[in-house]
């Protein structure tokens, strides 16, 4: 055999159309595909707040169209209480499954940590394509659920048992519509792990040489740190969905006690703890809303490093901290259910990890704060909308604060409070970081530039308008205003209609605006000017591959050696004011 | 702004050896000294990281079911305890049986690699019989199921039954999973195209292994609760 | 440039979602909470509004620090990069210091207002009511004369013929003189110990002015505690979605005197 043989890739590259965009093994066709799901996904679950804020505030009203979706649900355009319920379910399982799991993580995640680590290709690229289409199956599962039976399920994105458990007693959209959904997760969960598989071995194995765990840029530690917590929640959540079909379908009773009259049915099922599944499901969907914020954590720190021209204050900080933060997510399910029946001591135990968890929250964006000064800040789309990542985290983690406190959590608890809460935090402030990934590696991905006036258009109207939706929010909790109401007819709450209104003005204006986004993403993938391999002046290894987008195997056939960090700003060198990582030169003085 | 168009200066490594880095498939295998006994592995290979962290999912899932079952049993009054069908105890012995034998037939795969061995009908015979054993178990299985339904248990009927059913169930469809994957390794032993390596073997066994490991705790749990 | 208008717009929307907060309306809606009328709320209250006060600084303070750093160096091209004073390791300490005391103190006094309600049992000569909430609807039974409550069928529930808890009057004699009520009638000053069934899926009993919430968990036998200390008729609301009737599930707490409390219970059981 000679040694000298041509180098063999990772995987032939793809001849066939199909091959190439379809069922491609390459991980950036395969995060391509993801970003396009989510797009997807999030213009949908945009469409269904809309039609939400629609009904709260004109729940009257005929939505011209909506029957054509559901006659049943919304007979004559409108919308019944329990289309509104159904419309609620689907909008926040899109959202945290289909978009923030998705965009982030499995988007930006599978498209750049190879390139970063200096991969080919995922250790797995057979699985990293199922786990796409299984994603993709899992995304059709749930869509069905619009089409069939008596309509989507009402029962909330988490589907509390027995609600959810008993079949179509409970509520219209409760028969095959709420199976549709556990089905869907189900096979949502399986993606997921194999997709975490994926990037948890690839990082370990397959990093180029000179890249040690210490060189990975702060983004691919925030996806791998996510993996790692993915992989653990998703292996709860898939056995819960287990029993919560098993339970719909086949009889048992694991999530319903015995006694029940439903609709003037005695329910056939015994002893079992709607608890239960509320355990199992938190279990999951704490550490589920860390999986959503930490990639946007590490995607903003890594371009606003780009754009400050020096590095953090301390990047292993920010990587333990991550690291606490996933580590402590596991401990804290409790404190969504303070109120649910179960041992009013272990409030208390949770309570305490949930505020602790604010330790290294804080210390990131004391860190990121810091970082600014003395910088030579650019500022760009990608840099605005990292920059308005941390006003939103700010904002959205302060009112955490508040229902980390039982106490005051028997007060706050399912008012819109809570939905104020992780809306800014899951719906602004880490889209925010899928808005400033995109902005920032579009260059890499297509070759070309996204128009910078129109991307900061984008951000203005956005950043204004998530503050004026969100913030009302907590505004309405602190006066009492309980969630998941299709309408606000009582004497309470009428007077805070007003709210609601101005809230519901601000949805539809900041939603349009993303049609600035979305134009400016097709217009320039095809018309944008051509971008300069390294527009940001950027170290991490995915500018220095051939081209943009990069070939087929990342770097054409070589193996990139890493001789730095890629923190290297604010150096004397050839190129400027910055090193590669993949530079065997040696920095100079600072300038 | 960046002015210059060219790509930035990069170093490239200069060994140019040969790798492929992922478990088998598609091109890129190159066998060892133009033979086809033993295929290289780069470094760094994934599969064995790959594999454990397969676990790590799956012994948190049946944690989160063993988790179920407690609270499940402490939530009710209706805990009626079955007898455990005695075929479980023959399957188990099948399952630990396998194990052995497929220790016993890596080692003949080892040795054929390392041209101690000339051929590979040992190892071929051990590798079977590993199939053999897993597919004992789970006919065995499913006979314990029929078991239980001719006493009337079936999945709905009480919640010990369900978690029967449920574990033995759960635990048999992964142990297909592994069937599947000692088969891949079967065919890639016995095939020019696409040779076995080392890693795929190793992911293959640590896997089984675990199965056994995991079926001994669960008949354990079952024992000890249902 | 677009540092400095980034700069403004943040210190801006930062001091704008403040002036609610402090003068408590918004739009010309009161956004606070309404009167407490419990025992246990001012401690609720004041908890509110230390961390109010705390998380409302952070805000500010993390924004303008934000907006300030934007605006000095947004754009800045030229001069040497400096880094923060001490670099990370102050700021570090700081964010444990501030934030683990903050947590711990908060975590600490929170666990009495927490206590008062959840670990102190209700006293024995509380008044017992029992409260089912089913969908969509709350009903308040009262044990009647002989102080015992009449067991619960499930199946014997007839809401047409208003037996809404399923009670056997011709078996069970503690049934016989229990009272229902579609309103929850108590006396003021008067603790009350509110027994919690759940008929059909998972509720919630939720009076913002007695600053008390908890679910009603089908299976589950939970129960709270309370007393009222002002008179006057308040909502009692569902806060778990239980269905498409959900927004519309509730029922009144009518606190009434000691002597009109009485009357009114004789009149029931006429």
């Amino acid at each position: 055999m000679s040694e000298a043989a041509a180098h063999v890739a990772h995987h032939a590259p793809p001849t066939s159309f199909v091959r190439k965009h379809v069922f491609s093994l390459d991980h950036k066709v395969i995060g391509k595909q993801y970003y396009a799901l989510a797009l997807v996904a999030v213009l949908t679950g945009m469409v269904l707040s809309w039609l939400m804020r629609l009904h709260l505030v004109w729940p009257n009203a005929p939505i011209p169209g909506l029957q054509w979706l559901s006659k049943v649900g919304a007979p004559g355009g409108v919308m019944t209480p329990e289309y509104y319920l159904s419309l609620m379910t689907m909008h926040g399982t899109l959202m945290v499954f289909f978009v923030l799991t998705n965009a982030p993580f499995a988007a930006f995640g599978n498209y750049f940590l190879p390139i970063q680590i200096g991969a080919e290709d995922m250790a797995f690229p057979r699985f990293n394509m199922m786990s796409f289409w299984t994603t993709f199956v899992a995304f059709c599962i749930l869509v069905s659920a619009f089409f069939v039976g008596d309509g989507p399920p009402l029962a909330g994105w988490t589907a509390y048992a027995p609600l959810s458990a008993v079949g179509g007693d409970s509520g219209p959209g409760q028969a095959v519509g709420q199976t549709l959904w556990g089905l869907s997760i189900f096979v949502f969960c399986i993606a997921s792990l194999l997709g975490s598989l994926n990037f948890i071995s690839t990082t370990l194995d397959l990093r180029t040489k000179g890249m040690t765990l210490a060189r990975m840029p702060i983004c691919t530690w925030a996806w791998f740190i996510t993996s790692c917590i993915s992989l653990l929640a998703f292996a709860v959540l898939l056995p819960a969905c287990l029993l919560l079909v098993l339970d719909r379908v086949a009889g048992t009773s694991f999530f319903i006690p015995s006694g029940l009259n439903i609709s003037d049915h005695l329910q056939p099922h015994q002893g079992g703890s709607p608890l239960l599944w509320q355990h199992l499901f938190w279990f999951f969907g704490h550490p589920e809303v860390y999986i959503a914020i930490v990639p946007s954590m590490g995607i903003i720190s890594h371009i606003l490093i780009a754009n400050m021209r020096k590095p953090l204050l301390s990047h292993k900080i920010i990587v333990y901290c991550m690291m606490a933060i996933g580590f402590l997510s596991y401990m804290v399910w409790g404190h969504h259910m303070f109120l649910s029946g179960m041992n009013p001591f272990s409030a208390m135990v949770f309570s305490f990890p949930t505020l602790v968890i604010t330790i290294p929250a804080t210390i990131m964006t004391l860190i990121w704060l810091g970082s600014l000064y003395g910088s030579h800040l650019r500022i760009n789309s990608a840099s605005l909308f990292s920059l308005g990542f941390i006003s939103m985290f700010v904002a959205g983690g302060v009112s955490g604060f508040f229902l980390a406190q039982p106490s005051i959590d028997i007060y706050l608890h399912a008012t819109y409070f809570v939905v104020g809460h992780f809306h800014m935090v899951m719906g602004v402030a880490a889209i925010f970081g899928v808005f400033a990934g995109t902005y920032f590696w579009f260059p890499k991905m297509t070759g070309r530039m996204m128009n910078e006036t129109l991307g900061r258009w984008h951000f203005w109207l956005t950043f204004i308008g998530t503050y004026a939706i969100f913030m009302p929010f907590h505004y309405l909790g602190l006066a009492g205003n309980v969630r998941r109401y299709s309408a606000f007819t009582d004497d309470f709450l009428v007077p805070l209609i007003p709210v609601h209104k101005f809230i519901t003005y601000s949805a539809l204006f900041t939603g349009a605006v993303q049609l600035i986004f979305l134009f400016n993403l097709i217009y320039s993938r095809f018309k944008g000017p051509l971008a300069p391999a390294n527009p940001w002046e950027c170290t991490s290894l995915e500018w220095s591959t051939p081209s943009s987008p990069p070939p087929f195997d990342n770097f054409g056939g070589q193996h990139p050696v890493v001789h730095h960090d890629p923190y290297q700003y604010g150096v004397k060198s050839s190129t400027g004011d910055y090193l590669m990582q993949t530079s065997p030169e040696r920095a100079g003085e600072t300038p | 702004m960046a002015t210059t168009l060219q790509p930035p200066q990069t170093d490239v490594e200069q060994d140019l050896r040969p790798r492929d880095g992922h478990g088998g498939g598609f091109g890129g295998l190159v066998p060892e000294r133009g033979e086809l006994r033993a295929v290289a592995e780069p470094k760094g290979e994934p599969t064995r990281t790959g594999v454990w962290v397969a676990l790590a999912a799956i012994a948190m899932s049946f944690a989160a079911l063993t988790s179920a079952l407690y609270v499940r049993e402490g939530a009710a009054t209706d805990w009626h305890h079955i007898v455990l069908p005695p075929i479980l105890w023959f399957n188990t012995l099948a399952l630990i049986a396998s194990s052995v034998t497929l220790e016993l037939a890596r080692r003949r795969v080892a040795a054929f690699m390392r041209r101690q061995e000339s051929d590979r009908a040992a190892s071929l015979l051990w590798l079977n019989a590993t199939l053999l054993l897993g597919l004992v178990f789970i006919a065995g299985q499913y006979l314990a199921w029929l078991k239980l339904r001719s006493q009337g248990l079936y999945l709905p009927t009480n919640p010990n039954s369900s978690f029967f059913y449920l574990f033995t169930g759960v635990h048999a469809i992964h142990v297909l999973g592994g069937l599947g994957g000692l088969t891949r390794v079967i065919v890639k032993f016995l095939s020019s195209r696409w040779p076995l390596r080392r890693s795929t073997m190793d992911a293959a066994s640590y896997y089984w292994h675990f199965m056994g490991l995991l079926w001994i705790y669960l008949l354990f749990i079952l024992w000890l609760k249902l | 440039m677009g540092g400095k208008i980034f700069a403004v717009l943040v210190i801006v929307i930062a001091l704008a979602s403040a002036v609610p907060i402090i003068n408590h309306t918004f739009l010309g809606a009161t956004v606070a909470p309404p009167e407490d009328i419990s025992t246990h709320g001012a401690e609720i209250d004041k908890q509110l509004d230390e961390t109010m006060v705390e998380a409302g600084l952070s805000f500010l303070a993390a924004q303008l620090v934000l907006g300030f750093f934007v605006w000095q160096f947004g754009g800045k091209k030229d001069g040497a990069l400096k880094n923060f004073p001490g670099g990370a390791k102050y700021l570090v300490i700081a964010a444990l210091l501030l934030v683990g005391a903050e947590a711990i103190a908060l975590g600490a006094i929170g666990t009495k207002a927490w206590a008062k309600v959840y670990f102190q049992p209700a006293s024995p000569d509380a008044l017992q009511i029992q409260a089912q909430a089913g969908q969509f609807a709350f009903y308040f039974r009262y044990p009647g004369p002989d102080g015992k409550f009449g067991a619960i069928h499930p199946d014997k529930i007839d809401e047409g013929n208003s037996n809404f808890f399923g009670l056997d009057p011709e078996n069970d004699i503690p049934a016989r003189d229990d009272i229902t009520s579609g309103e929850l009638v108590v006396p003021v000053n008067k603790e009350v110990h509110l027994m919690m069934h759940a008929k059909d899926v998972g509720h919630s009993f939720y009076v913002r002015e007695l600053r008390i919430q908890q679910d009603f968990v089908p299976g589950l036998d939970l129960s709270v505690h309370f007393t009222a200390t002002k008179i006057g008729k308040y909502e009692i609301v569902c806060t778990q979605l239980c269905g498409l009737g959900h927004y519309n599930m509730k029922a009144y707490l009518n606190v009434m005197s000691q002597d009109d409390f009485d009357k009114w219970l004789k009149a029931q059981s006429q």
